[in-house]
């Protein structure tokens, strides 16, 4: 048996190459999609109520954008806070000592338990709770600085704090899972390096830690992004408020809100983008990574120049 | 002439109800090799990692060049040491894991320099001088840019020698390094570390590798059930065991 085996030539000619099965359900599904773009496209562009007109008049007007940058300075603040809260809440709830870890899981309860409206409306009436904020030695002891908490907490304010203590609580959650995520063989080979547990956290546990905590961050980011849109009841005129603003006097509320919604999809496209190459950054060491589309282009580019440089040697010899 | 680094002395160790370590004492001389050997369960890798005090110990002590590791003497009892200290103390010990834990984020070299530069605050240049000749040493130096994903486990436990070596310990302690290893890498480390065995490296090891140990122990101690059973020379051990554990496990594995 395996004289005969080891004897036999292959059967399959030289030529002979992998083929992938024909798929007609291919060309179906393919000509279901196309046919129910092409009339999505149809009823988008020919619709009359949309006023396409009226949204290439907005789209650049200085109401819009200057509340499209007031979006993005309550996004970045936020989320600023709120990964700072996460980190620090995320270390404190996997201390040692319970107390921390006691406070850090009553934060993540609370915010994360009670809605972000409320806690936005809660946040710009504060000043029916506290009439005045005062920064004093406890218990009678001398006043260090004081002053009238609707002068400190503006709609402003109240949206920052408001999103900013919301952010920490989901981030906490995220950066604690990112940390368990890595191997306690990590730690003990620190440890046993001499390293203490500031630096096991700063140099060996967090960079393995943001291969998990990134790619849940680039959601609440782009998150962050649309539930800014809340803070619209604290009159922050942000991107959306903004729109209202406009379209509570002309009436012309579809166009409007196809505005700021452009205006939200083009800054999570950008977000994205972004998300991406933090992602591919933080793989480091872990997998081979695959090109970037822009690196993908440039290979194509490069094989048929290569190609074309070929071509011509041919012909020239 | 023999000069004592460790001296471990009575020490016990308990997980909830289960008594690991049930008493042990054992001391280990400059330049000597001691294999641990002994069935799962036995206590070996926890004796280990008291040693560095990556386990707390319930009574006993262990010294390393006259120091006690781990806890200050304050009359009649052990306060367990402040991080700083412990951190200090544990740069005189390498370990060497079995799984290696490399840090995978980092170069070979990285992984190499990361506690010499961070910790033992030495020159980067320096630190990688160092790295470099030991990579050599353990033949990797080719790997220098490497991550540890991109080499064979036996290629990352031999860095792994190389980052506990670069610390410049007096004692290196090995945790079953070989168990890891898929069988025909096994071979490569364990010549490295007959080489540091020859070159006259204090070490502690816990092993499987009773051929390894015949050959490079200068002491070889039997545990089982959280207790030294047999110690002796590893001819004597292992070619005319006392005590009928021994001979058992022995029969086992010969």
């Amino acid at each position: 048996m395996t004289t005969t085996m080891a004897g036999t030539q292959p059967i399959a000619p030289r030529e002979a190459r992998v083929a992938h099965r024909p798929h007609w359900g291919w060309w179906v599904v393919t000509g279901i999609v196309l046919l129910c773009v092409a009339a999505l496209a149809k009823s988008l562009a020919s619709n009359r109520n949309l006023q396409w007109n009226v949204v290439g008049q907005y789209f650049f007007s200085s109401k819009l954008l200057s509340g499209l940058l007031l979006t993005i300075e309550l996004t970045v603040l936020a989320m600023a806070i709120g990964i700072a809260l996460g980190g620090i809440t995320a270390v404190m709830r996997l201390s040692p000592i319970r107390i921390l870890s006691a406070v850090a899981l009553a934060y993540t309860w609370f915010f994360r338990g009670t809605p972000l409206l409320v806690q936005i409306i809660f946040w710009y009436n504060i000043a029916a709770l506290f009439q005045k904020i005062t920064i004093a030695v406890p218990f009678g002891g001398p006043t260090l600085w004081s002053a009238n908490t609707n002068s400190v907490v503006t709609g402003f304010v109240a949206a920052v704090l408001a999103l900013g203590l919301n952010e920490g609580a989901y981030m906490s959650e995220i950066v604690r899972g990112g940390i368990i995520s890595v191997d306690q063989g990590q730690q003990e080979a620190a440890k046993a390096l001499g390293m203490r547990s500031r630096r096991i956290m700063r140099r060996i546990i967090l960079p393995q830690a943001m291969r998990v905590i990134v790619p849940p961050t680039g959601n609440q980011v782009i998150g962050m992004l649309k539930s800014t849109a809340l803070v619209s009841v604290a009159s922050v005129q942000e991107l959306l408020y903004s729109a209202q603003l406009i379209y509570n006097r002309t009436f012309q509320t579809i166009p409007l809100l196809i505005v700021a919604s452009l205006w939200y999809l083009l800054v999570t496209t950008v977000l994205s983008v972004g998300q991406y190459f933090i992602e591919r950054h933080f793989a480091r060491g872990n997998r081979t990574l695959p090109p970037t589309p822009w690196q993908r282009l440039r290979t194509a580019v490069d094989n048929m120049h290569g190609a074309l440089q070929a071509r011509v040697e041919r012909s020239a010899s | 002439m023999s000069e004592v680094v460790l001296r471990v002395t009575d020490v016990h160790k308990r997980f909830g109800p289960v008594e690991v370590l049930k008493g042990v004492s054992l001391t280990v001389e400059r330049r000597e090799v001691m294999c641990i050997i002994g069935p799962s369960g036995s206590g070996k890798s926890t004796l280990l990692r008291s040693i560095n005090h990556l386990e707390e110990i319930d009574r006993g002590r262990v010294e390393l060049n006259g120091e006690l590791i781990g806890y200050r003497q304050r009359g009649s009892k052990y306060v367990t040491l402040p991080e700083r200290d412990l951190a200090r103390q544990r740069t005189s010990m390498g370990m060497v894991f079995q799984a290696f834990n490399l840090f995978p984020h980092m170069t070979v070299l990285q992984n190499i320099i990361e506690s010499p530069v961070g910790v033992l605050h030495k020159p980067v240049a320096e630190a990688t001088a160092t790295a470099e000749r030991l990579l050599r040493r353990v033949g990797l130096l080719d790997k220098a840019h490497a991550y540890p994903r991109q080499l064979s486990g036996g290629q990352q436990q031999r860095v792994a020698i190389a980052r506990a070596l670069a610390m410049g310990p007096t004692l290196m302690l090995f945790d079953e390094p070989t168990s890891a290893l898929d069988p025909e890498l096994v071979g490569e480390v364990l010549d490295v570390m007959k080489d540091l065995a020859r070159e006259g490296l204090t070490m502690v090891v816990v092993t499987h590798e009773i051929g390894f140990a015949r050959e490079v122990a200068d002491t070889l101690l039997f545990m089982d059930g959280g207790v030294v059973v047999e110690r002796g020379r590893p001819a004597d051990v292992l070619g005319n065991p006392q005590q009928k554990r021994t001979r058992d496990f022995l029969s086992k594995v010969l």
